[in-house]
């Protein structure tokens, strides 16, 4: 049963996705679009040929090849090798095409068309609608516990989608939902093909065709010459895993040509060295210290502020983050999509500070802060955090946890705590940590008018007046919420001196270990 | 000889049983199971109870005990609760480099210790003795990823000498590039050769100034037949117990020439399953390096035994 009885009942988002596709155009010449990559050497045309070996950090027994339950970095660089999305994010978190060249929804965003390209899969066959109702239908199978993306499209009523022609597929929601291209471009979420059983054997129509996998070792795959993008310019890919120390020696000693995730310390030392570069992402995770706003003394929203006005930011980068990032200003997604640039940043006022506190009473009171080394950077931002709340007479006493479950621990224990984001679109953050059912809300903050309005900027299609109502959200969680977010770390990758089309992108976006666009000098 | 190797397995057994249960009581203790560690912060609490029950971890800690221990008994380690394959496959993935690395390490300590700890133990207090000691204390007091980081940054990323790590590297490559385990080896031999010439030394100088030494020398007994007869055997006793120990230390994998080298071995595999609260691959990797703890040690007694045989050990 078709929920459009004219096609005029469609409100096309032609502005947004024309706008990205133009992005991703660009994007896509040789790698020498967008970044501030550093990219130093893209002269000249892109060469064919050579092997490119990519070093990531390790899962073990871990990892897995599953695209529907990859939950690793590494994982993810397999997946983005041999399978394709949908939609894809940029740098700014904005979804621009994938598999699906175009899409549209109708003016509640509850029905979703999505246009899909001539695409092969490694079998040669070709990519139809069928395929990406059986990846959905993959992805939300309930006997499934690692399928990550199930939260998230669990808006999609499988039992209404269906396909439209032989290259249209259209999506039912549960709920108006303006941001579901956005939500096909995150974790989880490839498309693959109805003849895909054995993860062992992927069949996907990615830029890259597996040719052998052992977890915790070795992945090795080779050029798909039919790949929709124009195919890549390395004849084989192989993804290892190694130690952050490893990494960087193998880099610097010509056994491999790509270090994901390196630290500053390695970033100092390669500047000191001709055969690597760093690709450096300005800014593009989040840093915190989460005060729980359900709890005394945070129920105090003076409490709060005071907190935020005792930071020493400028510090904490410099100090925590050597240096290589840039200061936050109490909400997360700084340089995405929907980020309110023009809230002023927030400076270190501790008079301003001690007079809330001693207002509020809670200046004798020793503050527990809850953290642990899960996440680089966490102890050193609490420890020296600590030191200067006692420039204001504030007692904040750390203590250090079990790293393996702190994201759980952290929810019950101490009225503070470490918080770190990864990178993702500024609604998925607010939907999996600021509302009353977000299962890690880690600062205790449960508004019901905040999540009301959040789902009315969910369901509005207007894009201005989305942008409106989410930085709106932000500016309630910078004046009142829990969040005291002092630093955006800059996202730190390596290549050796030979390597050429890296873009410098956040994680979790397209140009992030993306390495069918890049190619040997 | 025989009566005593048997006694020592029957010990061992016993020992092995108790090993087993602490391992899985001290695993237990450790905050959250593979479920809830498996993705700390992705997985909803729905997900992660689902996962428990289809790793069945739902059980009481005393069944999933029993399971295993019935199923060890029929020979089969278990399956892990992160690949869902048999633990077995996880043990001979990582062993296999390990086994090799501690097969090549034994090779160039043995040799290199004993004539080390002779030569400086004949010349007690000679200028080569001061000089070996000297550089052996020194090289002890360097920790392991020190000596390893300066290695790399010196022969490998300087000099271009030796490769750096073993990223990429398959089994087969060890055996076409064995210059692949020269740094690993020399870092986990330089602290071994230490400990070892020390203990040779020592044995050396204090069975010179036996009485039984001096006797023989007085009966006019050669020098050669003196030294490889007399002192060696007896000088060797606490150097092959200390071999021992590190001998059980290698096998368990070098966590630290691990990560530097990015060598896939058994302590990688090991601290692995910790964090992922994998017990039943826990406990099949700690049985397996146990059993060859115990091994090692009934051989150097039986090893040592041979050489000085004493019946008040042995009865």
């Amino acid at each position: 049963m078709s929920t459009f009885r004219d096609r005029r009942e469609f409100l096309a988002l032609a502005g947004a996705a024309g706008s990205a596709g133009a992005l991703a155009l660009t994007g896509c010449g040789a790698g020498s679009g967008g970044g501030a990559a550093g990219d130093t050497g893209d002269k000249g045309a892109p060469r064919r040929g050579g092997q490119f070996r990519a070093l990531f950090t390790g899962g073990g027994e871990a990892e897995t090849i599953d695209p529907h339950a990859e939950a690793l970095a590494i994982d993810m660089a397999r997946t983005k090798a041999v399978f394709d999305r949908l939609v894809d994010l940029d740098a700014t978190m904005t979804p621009v095409p994938g598999l699906a060249e175009k899409w549209e929804s109708d003016a509640e965003a509850t029905v979703w068309r999505f246009t899909l390209r001539d695409a092969l899969f490694h079998d040669g066959k070709r990519l139809t609608p069928e395929d990406v109702l059986f990846s959905f239908a993959r992805i939300l199978d309930p006997k499934a516990t690692t399928h990550f993306a199930q939260g998230l499209l669990s808006v999609i009523d499988l039992k209404r989608s269906r396909g439209v022609g032989r290259n249209v597929v259209q999506l039912a929601l549960s709920r108006p939902s303006a941001e579901f291209p956005a939500l096909l471009g995150t974790l989880g979420t490839a498309v693959v093909s109805t003849r895909y059983r054995d993860p062992a054997r992927p069949v996907g129509t990615g830029a890259f065709r597996l040719k052998s996998f052992r977890a915790g070792r070795s992945f090795t795959a080779v050029r798909f010459d039919d790949h929709w993008g124009g195919g890549a310019y390395v004849d084989e890919l192989r993804i290892l895993s190694a130690d952050a120390d490893a990494r960087g020696n193998a880099l610097r000693g010509g056994e491999a040509e790509y270090g994901h995730e390196m630290t500053p310390t390695f970033a100092r030392t390669a500047q000191a060295d001709r055969s690597v570069r760093i690709v450096a992402a300005k800014g593009s995770t989040a840093h915190a210290i989460v005060m729980k706003c359900d709890r005394k003394p945070f129920d105090n929203p003076d409490v709060t502020l005071a907190l935020k006005l005792l930071a020493d930011r400028e510090k904490l980068v410099e100090v925590v983050l050597a240096g290589r990032g840039a200061v936050g200003n109490d909400m997360f997604g700084k340089g995405y999509r929907y980020y309110p640039e023009d809230v002023p940043q927030r400076q270190r006022d501790v008079a301003e500070a001690r007079a809330l506190l001693k207002r509020a009473g809670v200046l004798n009171k020793p503050l527990s802060l809850y953290t642990s080394s899960v996440a680089t950077g966490f102890v050193e931002a609490a420890t020296l955090f600590a030191e200067q709340a006692a420039d204001a007479g504030l007692r904040v006493r750390v203590t250090t946890g079990s790293s393996e479950t702190y994201f759980k621990d952290q929810l019950s224990k101490g009225v503070l705590g470490s918080h770190r984001s990864g990178a993702m679109s500024i609604p998925t953050y607010i939907n999996d940590r600021l509302l009353t059912t977000s299962s890690f809300n880690a600062s205790g903050w449960r508004r019901e008018d905040f999540d009301a309005r959040f789902a009315k900027a969910q369901s509005s299609t207007d894009e201005a007046e989305r942008t409106r109502l989410y930085g709106e959200l932000q500016r309630t969680v910078h004046e009142e919420g829990g969040l005291l977010m002092w630093g955006h770390p800059d996202w730190l990758n390596a290549v050796s001196s030979r390597v050429r089309g890296v873009t410098a992108a956040p994680p979790n976006t397209l140009d992030s270990a993306r390495f069918d666009k890049v190619w040997l000098a | 000889m025989r009566g005593y190797a048997l006694q020592r397995l029957a010990v061992g057994a016993v020992q092995l049983v108790l090993l087993a249960v602490l391992v899985f009581l001290l695993t237990s203790l450790l905050p959250g199971d593979a479920a809830e560690v498996r993705n700390n912060e992705d997985a909803t609490p729905e997900q992660v109870a689902a996962l428990r029950e289809q790793l069945r971890l739902d059980r009481p800690a005393w069944e999933r005990f029993t399971d295993w221990a019935q199923g060890v008994l029929a020979g089969d380690l278990g399956t892990s609760l992160v690949s869902g394959g048999p633990v077995l496959d996880v043990l001979t993935n990582s062993a296999g480099v390990t086994l090799l690395l501690a097969a090549v390490t034994f090779m160039v300590v043995v040799p290199l210790a004993v004539l080390l700890g002779v030569v400086s133990g004949l010349r007690e207090g000679g200028r080569l003795d001061r000089t070996v000691t000297s550089v052996t204390l020194t090289l002890n007091a360097v920790p392991d990823f020190v000596l390893a980081l300066l290695l790399v940054a010196g022969l490998s990323l300087r000099l271009g000498w030796l490769p750096a790590t073993w990223v990429g590297v398959g089994p087969a490559d060890l055996l076409a590039e064995p210059a692949l385990l020269v740094l690993p080896v020399t870092v986990v031999a330089a602290r071994l050769v230490c400990l070892l010439s020390r203990q040779v030394r020592a044995g050396v100088v204090t069975v010179l100034g036996a009485g039984y030494v001096t006797q023989a020398r007085r009966l006019g007994v050669p020098r050669r037949t003196l030294l490889l007869r007399h002192v060696l055997p007896n000088a060797a006793v606490p150097g092959i117990q200390e071999l021992a120990r590190v001998g059980d230390n290698l096998v368990g994998g070098v966590l630290i020439v691990e990560a530097v080298f990015a060598v896939p071995g058994v302590a990688t595999a090991l601290v692995g399953a910790v964090e992922a609260r994998d017990v039943p691959t826990v406990q099949g990797l700690a049985l397996v390096v146990a059993v060859a703890a115990l091994l090692f040690s009934l051989a150097a007694d039986l090893v040592c035994h041979r050489l000085v045989p004493r019946t008040e050990v042995l009865r």
